[in-house]
């Protein structure tokens, strides 16, 4: 093979460019990526908790529990409430009496009276599924039972889960638990069967006090976005890294 | 026939001489067989099972669950079920600063309400009513839900406001209205 000069110095050049090309450049070709493009949908559901507004009334509890035939009776619920009281001497006492299925009507904390004036802060934190978009139980499910819709929603496959509780133990915020009566693992899911037929969830609707709001993340005009986008929000235990979708406006460090 | 026999015939059918053409036949139609097989089991035995998106790690499962819980039954009807046949009350509610509590909540849930149950029972427990309005010294005080104006969250102590946990707030108070009868 003869080479002239000319001809060697731009096959070099090729060759050395192509070979300088990182292959994240062709991250594009990826079946995921493709897919993405192809496959995209307008919906990500998403979901706004103002913990200023909430007042502990335990109404979305009660709604959640009868809407989605939560075991009341056995103290599980989808949706629950936690009270946060920060005394005057850092103590951080939480409760939750029943899932606050019955609401926060008295001072007293699990059974114990504290003084008014002993209190330094207070407030009222209204916990659900975070829908994360790294979902960590759908990771370790060993049936593939759980899972993510394209929409966001981590579902369980009440027909393909063998109880097995790895999803309740991985579980960063403890959503999961086992239904006594059907003997598979259930959650929260923003009340697929409403959200998907033009319907508020239940928790949402039954909220007098505007602390609980759902919203689509695609949607630019969707004033949950804009709030999410505009004003300062937090999401419980970011180090997980399993990008939660239930944001907090008015989030204290001490909740955890 | 003694095992040394079988091994000879083996060998022997080893060692004859076949054409390149035939062995390359031989192989491509015992490799569409396999395939084929493989396809058609895959076929019967595999559910219909799907990772949308081509996601394997997260979104790989049982495609008809998705519309199982799409189909979930919804108990709640919400406040526009109400309103057609119950508008006159609902108006009156909307005037007063109970507006943004939907029907449901004290009224329970709808379900198929005109047909089952015929009569849907009110919780006119005091309970009820303390869920918000029991006095707590961190809840906030000022009521701002309302487009009109912002109002005070009216807050009583249960063990001094008729301590006797029988009376119903209800024989005083009226709820549409959020005022005294």
């Amino acid at each position: 093979m003869n080479f002239n000069r000319r001809d060697f110095l731009k096959i070099g050049i090729i060759t050395v460019g192509g070979l300088m090309l990182p292959f994240s450049a062709f991250e594009f070709l990826t079946p995921k990526a493709k897919a993405n493009i192809i496959h995209s949908t307008n919906l990500r559901w998403v979901f706004l908790v103002d913990i200023q507004k909430c007042v502990g009334c335990g109404m979305c509890v009660k709604g959640c529990s009868t809407e989605n035939d939560a075991p009341t009776h056995a103290n599980l619920a989808r949706t629950w409430i936690e009270r946060y009281i920060i005394t005057k001497d850092g103590t951080i006492i939480v409760d939750s009496p029943q899932q606050a299925y019955n609401g926060f009507t008295k001072h007293d904390v699990h059974g114990k009276h504290i003084p008014i004036e002993n209190i330094s802060k207070a407030f009222f934190v209204p916990k659900l599924c975070n829908q994360c978009d790294l979902p960590i139980c759908v990771d370790v499910c060993p049936v593939g039972a759980t899972y993510k819709t394209p929409d966001g929603i981590v579902h369980i496959d009440r027909k393909w889960c063998i109880g097995c509780a790895a999803c309740i133990s991985n579980c960063p915020y403890s959503v999961r638990f086992i239904h006594p009566t059907l003997h598979v693992v259930d959650k929260c899911n923003f009340c697929y069967h409403r959200i998907s037929n033009n319907l508020n969830p239940v928790c949402v609707d039954a909220c007098a006090f505007g602390s609980r709001k759902i919203g689509n993340l695609k949607n630019p005009d969707d004033p949950v976005t804009q709030t999410i986008m505009s004003k300062p929000v937090a999401v419980l235990k970011p180090e997980f890294n399993s990008k939660p979708h239930v944001f907090y406006l008015g989030l204290s460090y001490e909740v955890k | 026939m003694s095992i040394k026999k079988i091994l000879n015939k083996i060998d022997s059918i080893a060692r004859r001489e076949v054409s390149f053409g035939k062995i390359l036949v031989g192989t491509v139609i015992l490799t569409i067989l396999a395939v084929s097989t493989i396809v058609i089991m895959r076929m019967i035995l595999v559910p219909s099972f799907t990772a949308a998106n081509n996601d394997y790690r997260y979104q790989w499962h049982r495609v008809a669950n998705q519309e199982e819980w799409k189909n979930f039954k919804v108990k709640y009807k919400g406040d526009d079920y109400c309103i057609d046949c119950h508008s006159e009350q609902h108006k009156k509610l909307l005037q007063s600063v109970h507006a943004k509590i939907t029907c449901e909540n004290c009224h329970g849930a709808a379900l198929e309400h005109p047909e089952n149950p015929i009569k849907l029972i009110v919780d006119k427990k005091r309970e009820l009513c303390l869920r918000c309005h029991s006095y707590l010294s961190y809840r906030p005080v000022e009521y701002k839900e309302l487009q009109t104006k912002n109002i005070k969250l009216k807050m009583i102590k249960p063990d001094e406001h008729y301590p006797d946990s029988n009376t119903q707030c209800i024989s005083c108070h009226d709820p549409h209205m959020a005022n005294f009868k």
